[in-house]
């Protein structure tokens, strides 16, 4: 340890000549594949700014509960923290993040996708940088839907990906029609029951923030769900998300796929997937009311108020969502593996757009508009969340009573009834 | 005759007791064999046992993507430090409550036990608001104060409970001879505690290496141990069960190894007061 | 007998043991209680240093009158008493196991105590993922090779499969503790009833039994404090869902997920009285056995 940090402070000292300051920062982020790799890439930055990386990875959850109490309590832990959509306009409503404002020309801040720069913007003031966006989309087995003598639309309705997983099913093969999350958390199933709820009509509040769950339209979309999995889904659905749908899919025991985009280069990818060559894509369903189940998400690096290294964090930003980093990235392990849905440029360049799934994404995200996320007016902004503090307590243990209903050991109208009472219940507590 | 029924009770005995042994053994074994398998065969249908390509691959990816010295390190230090402080701070307290105990003794050492009882989530927010203003936070020496408080109940318990063992005659003996407190403590005393001790002092490590807790939530990158560790390997994107295995059985690997080592003075030493 | 001189030299040593878990006990409880009387909710801006709103006993009455409240209660209960019945039956079975002679006896015992060396969050992880996935875990492909449609155990038995988990982490603990005082047990009394002609569950029943009971006590004791907390194993396997909502984990959801810490805090006074009621119970019920 004393020798690795007499290292870094002589590696340090040795840099001192040719920036201004090297320091070194602290960053947490998730364990995905693609922060997995831009880890890999660190010594590219350290190389042209002579700042040093300390990387805090954790899993998606832990980081969460992380990152939210060093914010709340401005414990200064992180330099810079890898945070979501949900987080970002919250967070940067309370003054806890430092805005990303005087960025170089180079990098060419207007180049981000508006969707996402909308999203992670408080106020018109940008304060994360998205290293990859994401929508939700319909992944399929070309060669299974062939087999069922059906042919996948652009833009399915619900009752098609009914018909098509039944058809395609097949128990004794353990092949699934359709795999889609079930498992509890807002971010995991109650992410994808919220966009089918949209597509359906539901919402989660009406206009004067009162609780939808007694709703018709809920209890559509639930036991839709419900007899849809039962059906056609693989066993023990309710606890799945997004993780172990990719390895079913991956393993080729799923006929359709409802998920997020990025999805779309691991499933693609001969080294892990047995069914790379066969996949196809389509929009997120709709139920004929004019919106579909997809949503909208970004993962993004922003910075915390307070933290004494905010320039030479606002320099690793720049690096790690740049352009640059992306032509390093498809340099080194080619485009279909560049962060995806951040920036346009990437969707015009023609090298990318050869990409199977590129249009499918960018069209997704295009389709998603937070403002607007369901087919009644609703007094929220957010698609497959509620951009406000309350949201993910609340729709976890609401997702918890769902993934419930779903294992078989309550009805659905049950657990509709008491989404319906937590929901009141903690919106009281919190005062609306 | 009485030989041979010995003989074959001796059979039956170590056949029940190896099944029943490797069946509790079977999950770290097919954890660490997972550990040498491809992703792929790791998934594979039927379960591939011993008759795979063994690979290191994963330990490899493991190292690659994270500084396995590092947190290894920081949980010697951790464990290792709490553990050594408890014990340097309990010893007195158990002495004195062994050989010079009072009305309230029972009383004290039961209230000792009930402050393990605090849920550590509830106090979360407190504990984290005064490592910031001590300054303690994502550092070793806060991790090492704070476990050491969580099993200092326990350590004090258990020494108790060895030296009450220990005669009294002996003490009174020593006395007679004219030793002093100090002399009693350390040539008297202490020769027959150590295995009581010893005990202690293993138990203490394999709590304080196992938790996962504020072990998480009060570090960042400079104090995070093994529990943080595997923090980053648990749900992935992707296949993950040889990394994930590969991961625990690093994770695991020191406090197993050791508890091996030490496994008679576990089997020995675990009494709590029990035996009389 | 003892001397004024060595009393106060007892005090004195134990004060530094005595003031350090006073300080831990009492300053967390303090700024816990303070906390579940305010409304302090961290993302709504809130913060100490901008001073919080008193509520009386608000967060006290909402926290039990959710709809989780009882059930979590339920839930605690259920997993620690399942547990420690679960591991004081197995492990006096394997305590007698091990103590009869047999060839290579150490290794067994090395294999019957690994799990205990086990961090928590790795065998929640290993278990919920190699063992009781429903499609790649190894439960699955047994149940497949007797022709059995896999068992969805985390989701349809979730508080099972929890026990399954914690007793395989805790048996080890019971084992080595009842072990070391079986091997206490007198021999020659054993030998004296099996020539009188007891048969072995007399044996059992009169003789290894009461000697036991004192182990078995301090067995429940110390594991009881330790399970009522336990956080780790629930968080990655079933996150909560499923009816295994203890009230540790209510606790949490509270605080972190919902970001409420006025109404964790009060939860967490709750979670207090709760521990302390169980541990009433014990010294009454077992606590004879513990003259300390």
């Amino acid at each position: 340890m004393h020798l690795r940090t007499a290292l870094c402070a002589a590696s340090a000292l040795a840099l001192v000549a040719s920036t201004a300051y090297a320091e070194t920062i602290t960053i947490a982020t998730v364990n995905n594949g693609d922060m997995i790799r831009m880890q890999g890439y660190t010594d590219d930055f350290t190389a042209k700014t002579g700042h040093t990386v300390e990387w805090v990875t954790l899993e998606e959850n832990v980081l969460r509960q992380r990152v939210t109490t060093d914010i709340t309590t401005k414990g200064g832990a992180f330099d810079i923290m890898t945070i979501g959509m949900y987080e970002t306009p919250i967070w940067g409503k309370n003054g806890w993040l430092v805005p990303l404002d005087g960025l170089s020309a180079e990098y060419d801040v207007d180049d981000i996708l508006p969707a996402m720069r909308n999203g992670l913007s408080h106020d018109g003031t940008l304060y994360a940088a998205p290293f990859y966006g994401e929508s939700s989309m319909v992944m399929y087995r070309t060669d299974l839907m062939e087999k069922a003598g059906l042919e996948m639309p652009k833009a399915p309705t619900w009752d098609f990906i009914r018909e098509a997983a039944i058809a395609m099913t097949d128990r004794d093969n353990e092949i699934n029609g359709v795999c889609l999350r079930g498992k509890a958390g807002w971010g995991e199933g109650g992410a994808f029951i919220t966009v089918t709820g949209n597509s359906f009509g539901a919402r989660w509040f009406d206009e004067d923030w009162k609780a939808q769950f007694d709703q018709p339209e809920w209890a559509n979309a639930l036991n839709f769900f419900v007899d849809l999995m039962n059906e056609a889904g693989p066993p023990g659905y309710a606890t799945n998300g997004f993780n172990e749908n990719l390895s079913l899919f991956q393993q080729g025991k799923c006929g359709m796929w409802i998920d997020a985009t990025v999805a779309a280069s691991f499933v693609t990818n001969p080294n892990d997937s047995t069914v790379a060559d066969k996949v196809g894509f389509a929009l997120a369903p709709d139920n004929g009311l004019g919106k579909r189940s997809n949503w909208l998400w970004a993962w993004a690096l922003a910075i915390p108020a307070g933290t004494q290294k905010a320039d030479a964090a606002k320099q690793f930003i720049e690096w790690a969502t740049s352009k640059e980093y992306i032509e390093l990235v498809a340099a080194k392990e080619g485009w279909a593996n560049v962060p995806p849905g951040a920036r346009t440029s990437l969707y015009a360049n023609p090298e990318y757009q050869k990409v199977p799934f590129a249009q499918m994404t960018l069209d997704s995200i295009n389709a998603a508009d937070p403002n607007n996320p369901t087919v009644k007016p609703v007094p929220y902004v957010g698609i497959q969340f509620v951009a406000i503090p309350e949201f993910a307590g609340i729709a976890t243990e609401v997702s918890q009573e769902f993934s419930a209903a779903y294992a078989g050991q309550q009805t659905v109208e049950e657990a509709l009834a008491k989404a319906q009472a937590l929901t009141t219940d903690a919106m009281e507590a919190a005062g609306y | 005759m009485a030989r041979a029924v010995t003989s074959q009770r001796k059979t039956i005995n170590t056949v029940i007791a190896w099944g029943v042994g490797l069946l509790i053994f079977f999950p770290i074994l097919w954890t660490i064999l997972t550990s040498f398998k491809t992703e792929a065969q790791a998934i594979n249908d039927p379960p591939l046992f011993l008759f795979f390509d063994w690979t290191l691959e994963n330990y490899s990816v493991v190292q690659e993507r994270s500084d396995y010295m590092r947190f290894l390190w920081n949980s010697v230090i951790i464990a290792g430090g709490s553990t050594i402080l408890g014990t340097i701070i309990a010893v007195p307290a158990a002495w004195s409550m062994a050989f010079v105990p009072s009305k309230r003794t029972k009383d004290i050492l039961l209230w000792m036990l009930s402050t393990k009882m605090l849920p550590a989530v509830g106090v979360l927010y407190p504990i984290y608001l005064l490592f910031i203003q001590l300054g303690l936070l994502d550092t070793r020496i806060g991790l090492v104060i704070v476990l050491m408080l969580i099993n200092l109940p326990i350590i004090v318990w258990m020494l108790y409970t060895y030296f009450k063992e220990i005669p009294g005659e002996i003490l009174e003996a020593a006395r007679m001879d004219g030793a002093g407190l100090r002399d009693e403590i350390l040539y008297v005393l202490t020769p027959m505690a150590v295995p009581g001790i010893a005990s202690t002092i293993l138990l203490n490590l394999i709590l304080a290496w196992n938790e996962a807790f504020w072990t998480l939530n009060l570090t960042a990158a400079n104090a995070g141990p093994l529990t943080a560790f595997i923090a980053s390997y648990s749900s992935p994107e992707g296949l993950f069960f040889a990394k994930l295995s590969a991961a625990s059985t690093m994770a695991i690997a020191p406090i197993l190894i050791l508890g091996w080592f030490s496994q008679k003075q576990l089997v020995r030493g675990l009494t709590f007061g029990a035996v009389k | 007998m003892a001397t004024q001189h060595s009393r106060s030299a007892a005090r004195m040593m134990m004060a530094p043991a005595v003031i350090l878990l006073l300080g831990w006990m009492l300053v967390p409880l303090t700024m816990t209680l303070y906390f579940s009387f305010k409304k302090y909710l961290p993302l709504r801006g809130d913060s100490l240093a901008g001073g919080l709103d008193w509520v009386g006993f608000d967060n006290y009455t909402r926290f039990v009158t959710s709809s989780s409240f009882w059930p979590s209660v339920q839930a605690t209960l259920i997993i620690v008493g399942g547990v420690l019945v679960v591991t004081v039956v197995l492990g006096v079975l394997l305590a007698i196991l091990l103590d009869q002679p047999m060839w290579g006896q150490g290794v067994v015992r090395i294999l019957v105590i690994a799990p205990f060396f086990v961090m928590p969050t790795v065998s929640g992880l290993v278990w919920k993922n190699m063992f009781m996935d429903p499609v790649n875990g190894l439960f699955a492909h047994l149940w497949k090779f007797f022709g059995a449609a896999p068992l969805e155990w985390l989701s349809q038995a979730s508080m099972q499969s929890i026990i399954l988990i914690v007793s395989w982490q805790w048996l080890p603990f019971a084992t080595l503790i009842l072990l070391t005082a079986i091997q206490s047990l007198d021999s020659e009394q054993l030998e004296a009833a099996e020539m009188d002609g007891a048969p072995p569950l007399a044996r059992f029943g009169f003789i290894i039994l009461p000697h036991l009971s004192r182990a078995i006590t301090i067995v429940i004791l110390i594991q009881t404090i330790f399970l009522l907390s336990i956080f780790a194993e629930i968080f990655v396997t079933t996150a909560g869902a499923f009816g295994t909502k203890t009230l540790t984990y209510l606790i949490f959801q509270r605080v972190l997920e919902s970001q409420n810490v006025g109404l964790g805090s009060a939860g967490g006074v709750y979670a207090i009285i709760l521990a302390n009621i169980v541990a009433i119970f014990l010294m009454r019920i077992v606590g004879k056995n513990l003259d300390a």
